[in-house]
């Protein structure tokens, strides 16, 4: 599903020059009737793009290596990334993180639209937002986590979090076996995009290597 | 931008979703709508979602509910494990006691 270009809802997935144009005529009525400067939407498409995958990685990697920060992070999320010097924009809406573990494995989605947790790992990869993953995902999630090659036993509790509200969802991966010893640069290589959404899992030290 | 308004359900309690297409800006999913779930964390209030779309204030601020669901209970050809679930945010006035 992730890179076969599935249409979205609208009929408009391939069509960028739609998109871009659309946005600018939104971006000039916004300023047009004082809903906002150009220099706000400005200042927030740069906060949204000064974060990365990277920096989600960064932290959840600090939270495998200290337990007690991984269970500040668990209980405010917010407070736990301003430690590590992560502010979040007051417009932001709340970001909160949940545990993947032996029993549950927990998947994040928006049903409605894109919502995201951009605020900490950026803009979402194309796939999330594609009527595709949204409408399967909640239906079917085992069967979203096989199209990305992911395996979880049947006996783990697959739990999906659609969200539709104020709160973004960050997942922490699993820490893979073979990973004593590593350095919190390291770890944080093994976590990526996919494992922080729950349709994949931190990559093993070996697959790292190897590549 | 949580508060403290009095909330009607508590952690635990079986609730429905309200089934309902208003003409406005809801934050409902369909496949929610009419199903029974458990209060599973009651994370505070939030200014009205179907409010603020419309430029309004969003007051009263509504509680905000994580509810959860069984997904044998939201699909009747679920394929997954029964112990699976779907965990959704619902706002107050979408809850009904069963």
């Amino acid at each position: 599903m992730a890179e076969n270009g599935h249409h979205d809802g609208h009929g408009h997935g391939d069509n960028a020059e739609y998109y871009v144009l659309r946005a600018a005529a939104m971006q000039a009525l916004l300023i047009e009737k004082g809903v906002c400067t150009l220099e706000d939407i400005l200042t927030m498409a740069d906060k949204i793009d000064s974060r990365s995958p990277k920096d989600g990685a960064k932290i959840l990697a600090h939270a495998w290596l200290d337990p007690e920060y991984k269970k500040r992070l668990l209980a405010d999320a917010e407070a736990a990334f301003l430690e590590l010097g992560y502010d979040l924009p007051e417009t932001s809406p709340t970001i909160t993180v949940v545990e993947n573990t032996n029993e549950v494995h927990n998947m994040a989605v928006c049903t409605l639209c894109s919502c995201f947790p951009r605020a900490i790992i950026g803009r979402p990869p194309a796939w999330y937002k594609e009527l595709a993953y949204r409408s399967k995902v909640v239906v079917d999630p085992r069967g979203v986590l096989q199209e990305f090659g992911t395996v979880i036993d049947e006996a783990v509790q697959v739990k999906v979090i659609d969200s539709s509200a104020d709160y973004r969802y960050l997942v922490l991966p699993m820490r893979p076996a073979g990973t004593e010893g590593m350095t919190e640069e390291q770890l944080a290589e093994l976590i990526t995009q996919e494992s922080m959404i729950g349709v994949g899992l931190a990559l093993s030290p070996e697959s790292v290597r190897a590549s | 931008m949580a508060g403290d308004a009095a909330a009607r359900f508590k952690v635990g309690d079986q609730v429905r979703i309200r089934v309902g297409v208003p003409p406005t800006h809801f934050r409902t999913p369909e496949y929610v709508q009419g199903k029974q779930g458990k209060v599973d964390t009651l994370w505070g209030a939030y200014p009205n979602p179907e409010s603020l779309a419309y430029g309004g204030d969003g007051l009263p601020a509504q509680p905000l509910y994580q509810i959860e669901f069984a997904q044998t209970d939201l699909w009747r050809d679920y394929k997954g494990s029964v112990s699976d679930k779907l965990l959704i945010d619902i706002y107050e006035n979408w809850l009904e006691t069963i």
